[in-house]
């Protein structure tokens, strides 16, 4: 709880009749910082966005946005924030143009400033030449952007995007994408996803939630260094022993007779060590692939809640959970 | 912020067919029901004039029509509020107003103000229909202004009922058939007090719509017929912020 917490979340609960969604959740958003949400389905993000948001209220808990609580203060609260639901809150019968008009308006920006506000965020979401058309209309990623532009408009403090790429063509993604790494950095961002790779390119930090409790939580830029692979592939592989034996190289796995995937410490040089070895005693090494995607080592491990088999389980790169 | 969602509510009817559709349709068969009652006098109108003291083209024509076009609104009134809430909440756009910095009595409030203020629209064209009888001869303003303030407060009160059907679901239609419902159970509870006597009877029957619209189109302005519509309006508009406030705790 530091001095820069844009956002406080105290011992959430949230329950829907017996079920309980969001189980005793507490974390803080610093200012300026993207956050990512990770968790399979039901696992309780997008209730906790929704409660983020003031469109839900807690069974029991408290949030504090910039110091004012949500649900005593809401007004001074929403001030400071801006919400993208899982689908766009657009209402079709308007233009583009007449649309963020409203919403400014309902985010209480001066008449005199709302022209501005307006056609600031159309320019930054790439809505310019839209400007006229029918929400209904409108594509998908064009929707989308609308809503990302209607949580931004205000520039609050606070933007919650609730999977902000689903349903986008992957040239649409990518937009959205650099779209809110710009955002952060003025703005905190929360977001909600279950595209691990995504999460693990825009964000600071994950949190994964499981079951409605927060089951873990660290930078991206840590989790990167925690663990790292090779893929190795040889014509004239050596024993699992000869492997384990070179220093910096801490476990060997064989995924199939002549290819091993091997588990080494970070910041040693076990990759050089490897070929000089291989090189040595003709191994006949010609496949050398760095891995470091631990951010699904560790989804999958916390999900199914069983790290052996998770570690054998683990699927192809990039491919992503539903 | 109340005017904001008011213009945003009134942007949305006129955008959709349905408020020009509505508008039309009532005006052509008020506007046929007012032609034939006008013909109706003019053919009455030598025997009418042979007695002394009868009532005049005010009285005759204009007072049952507007018992007509109650009569119409009442059953327009539901198609048009039905979609003030529920539909946002189908939609989802509800959530845009949620975490917006605007409170749940401002949301309120404005979609109230919004339905008022075409309804007042649709006020204020039918009245053209009396005042055109000025064409023709003079009528009584009075009477005139007091069958309008009734019929104001009336559908202000159906239009306050039908809000707060609309917060209850997310399905317009049902919103619409609970406010057909409860508006003519409204409308119909009097008729037990005049079957029967007795106290209980005429607490029921105190309660209905209607017996308070009676009176001024007979040019009788009772102050309690008027603290009653805007009781029952204030109430309906109370249930709905507190329902919305509340909305909020369910799935």
């Amino acid at each position: 709880m530091t001095t820069t917490a844009l956002v406080r979340v105290v011992n959430l609960v949230r329950d829907y009749g017996t079920l309980r969604a969001v189980d005793d959740l507490s974390f803080t958003v610093n200012k300026g910082e993207v956050l990512g949400l990770l968790g399979p389905n039901g696992a309780g993000k997008s209730t906790t966005l929704r409660l983020l948001s003031g469109s839900l209220a807690p069974t029991a808990g408290t949030i504090w946005i910039n110091e004012f609580n949500l649900f005593t203060q809401p007004i001074l609260a929403k001030a400071q924030l801006g919400y993208l639901p899982d689908r766009p809150p657009l209402y079709g019968e308007l233009t583009v143009d007449e649309y963020l008009q409203f919403c400014a308006s309902v985010n209480r920006i001066p008449r005199s400033q709302r022209r501005k506000a307006v056609d600031f965020v159309k320019e930054r979401c790439g809505l310019t030449k839209v400007g006229k058309r029918l929400l209904s209309q409108l594509s998908k990623g064009y929707q989308q952007r609308v809503g990302i532009a209607q949580a931004v408009v205000h520039m609050p403090a606070l933007v919650i995007l609730d999977e902000p790429t689903v349903g986008l063509d992957p040239i649409q993604i990518k937009e959205i994408r650099t779209l809110i790494r710009e955002l952060g950095g003025e703005h905190s961002v929360i977001l909600s996803s279950h595209i691990l790779p995504e999460v693990q390119t825009i964000c600071d930090r994950v949190q994964i939630l499981n079951r409605g409790k927060l089951a873990f939580s660290d930078t991206v830029s840590q989790l990167q260094q925690a663990s790292d692979f090779l893929n190795v592939a040889f014509r004239n592989p050596p024993s699992r022993e000869a492997l384990e034996s070179i220093s910096g190289i801490t476990r060997a796995d064989y995924r199939r007779p002549n290819r091993v995937r091997l588990l080494i410490e970070p910041g040693t040089d076990a990759a050089e060590q490897l070929v000089q070895t291989a090189v040595n005693k003709d191994w006949r090494l010609y496949e050398l692939t760095p891995e470091s995607v631990s951010l699904e080592q560790v989804f999958f491990d916390i999900v199914s809640g069983d790290t052996g088999e998770a570690f054998a389980a683990r699927p192809e790169h990039g491919e992503g959970l539903s | 912020m109340i005017l904001t969602i008011a213009r945003q509510e009134l942007r949305a009817l006129f955008l959709s067919p349905l408020a020009w559709v509505i508008l039309a349709v009532v005006q052509a068969l008020l506007g046929y029901i007012f032609l034939s009652q006008v013909e109706n006098y003019i053919v009455n109108q030598g025997q009418l004039a042979a007695i002394t003291g009868t009532p005049g083209i005010t009285r005759f024509v204009v007072a049952p029509w507007f018992g007509n076009v109650a009569f119409v609104l009442f059953l327009v009134v539901p198609m048009l509020t039905m979609r003030l809430i529920s539909e946002e909440r189908r939609s989802g756009t509800i959530a845009l107003l949620y975490s917006a910095p605007i409170s749940m009595t401002e949301i309120i409030l404005g979609k109230y103000l919004g339905i008022v203020v075409f309804l007042g629209i649709m006020v204020s064209m039918l009245a053209l229909m009396p005042l055109s009888l000025f064409l023709g001869g003079s009528i009584d303003i009075g009477l005139l202004a007091a069958c309008l303030l009734g019929l104001t407060l009336l559908v202000a009160s159906f239009a306050a009922l039908g809000l707060f059907m609309s917060c209850l679901t997310a399905q317009p239609v049902v919103a619409a058939v609970s406010t057909f419902g409860l508006l003519l159970m409204l409308w119909v509870v009097d008729w037990g007090g005049t079957a029967s006597t007795g106290d209980v009877s005429n607490y029921l029957s105190y309660l209905s719509l209607l017996r308070h619209y009676e009176p001024l189109l007979k040019g009788v302005f009772d102050s309690s017929d008027v603290v009653y519509y805007v009781l029952f309006i204030s109430l309906f508009l109370g249930l709905s912020i507190r329902h919305l406030s509340r909305k909020r705790l369910q799935p």
